[in-house]
């Protein structure tokens, strides 16, 4: 490796590193505006759509209907942001699924569902609708 | 006169090892119980709260336990929460689905008879804000078990986080197939009407159940213990 290549070697790594700290303080950012949807999350929906998010949670060994996989951007991608408020406030039944899906309207408030409608579209990575 | 004095002493005399019992259970508790159970109602039971405690609420205890299942429990604690209180602490992934970290989770204090007898007492004394249980709600109207089961599983959707015989069912809320012999009817009423009012920010929701619903899973969580919990 001559002088050359080592100066080009050198803007690359310092490039790629910066690059790092630039991606790991917007990641930080995105978790800050999520925290208080996943802290939510993970005490009302892990047990079900599990840890990961990704319908495989604790009590879905026996569960005739598996919970939607909040990973999934194609499956996700299909249901309207307010089909996903009311299965939210109001249970599966209300959207024509599972009656597993419990209605959590009496235990988080509106804003909080608001709030997990958001949050799964950033889990999902597949945008608002 | 001479009776009335006969009268108090005996009761005295009679109550005495009661009271005695008690107190020595209160001191069991406060020694062994507080740090893990609330045995006085939290002033801010919010999510923290869910999150921090290592065990259920005690300060009803003397409106949610059948004593003599207690006196039994306390000497041979066997785990009611498959993963613990709090599940979310105790969970981790599996190779299909997220399964118990057995290895975050520790038993229960065993206790011997004596003691196990006086904290039970103390407990039954726990008997939380008046109000909380709506006492004579279960009208213990006889409930078949084919349909208590159709409802508890596919109708209402109970058994997505409990199980209503050993090794079925969800593990994220209480086992309830000790139900009957652990708890009283109108506190299983209660509870399944409304837990946020007895455990504000509690993972189980609350369904809005019609009083139908509600008199028929009291009356199947009844008797599983006896049906399918032996």
């Amino acid at each position: 490796m001559n002088t050359r290549q080592r100066v080009s070697a050198f803007f690359v790594m310092s490039l790629a590193s910066a690059s790092c700290f630039l991606y790991a303080g917007k990641a930080t950012a995105a978790d800050d505006q999520y925290a208080q949807a996943a802290h939510v999350y993970d005490t009302y929906c892990v047990q079900c759509h599990g840890i990961n998010r990704d319908g495989k949670g604790l009590n879905t060994k026996d569960m005739s209907v598996q919970p939607r996989d909040h990973s999934d951007p194609k499956g996700m991608a299909d249901i309207p942001d307010d089909e996903l408020h009311k299965a939210i406030k109001e249970g599966g039944l209300s959207v024509n699924k599972s009656v597993l899906m419990p209605a959590w309207g009496n235990v988080l408030t509106d804003e909080e569902i608001k709030e997990m409608v958001v949050y799964l579209r950033h889990v999902c990575q597949c945008g608002p609708k | 006169m001479k009776l009335h004095i006969f009268a108090a002493l005996s009761f005295g005399l009679i109550a005495a090892p009661s009271v005695a019992l008690a107190s020595n259970g209160a001191d069991i508790l406060k020694s062994q119980c507080m740090s893990c159970h609330a045995t006085v109602k939290p002033e801010k039971a919010g999510l923290d709260h869910i999150w921090e405690r290592k065990g259920p609420d005690l300060y009803y205890a003397g409106s949610k336990y059948n004593k003599s299942w207690l006196v039994k429990w306390l000497q041979d604690p066997i785990r009611i929460r498959p993963a613990g209180e709090f599940y979310r602490k105790h969970v981790k992934p599996g190779d299909k689905e997220d399964v118990v970290d057995e290895s975050t989770l520790t038993p229960h204090v065993k206790l011997s008879k004596t003691d196990a007898e006086a904290v039970a007492e103390a407990l039954m004394a726990l008997t939380g804000p008046v109000g909380l249980v709506n006492k004579g709600a279960f009208k213990n109207e006889k409930v078949s078990m084919t349909m208590g089961a159709m409802f508890f599983n596919k109708l209402r959707g109970c058994g997505a986080c409990h199980m209503a015989k050993p090794g079925t069912g969800g593990l994220s809320g209480p086992e309830l197939y000790t139900g009957g012999e652990r708890l009283q009817a109108d506190y299983i009423y209660s509870y399944i009407k409304d837990p946020q009012k007895f455990d504000p920010h509690i993972w189980m929701p609350t369904l809005n159940l019609a009083e139908p619903d509600l008199q028929r899973l009291t009356g199947y969580i009844l008797q599983l213990s006896a049906s399918e919990g032996k």
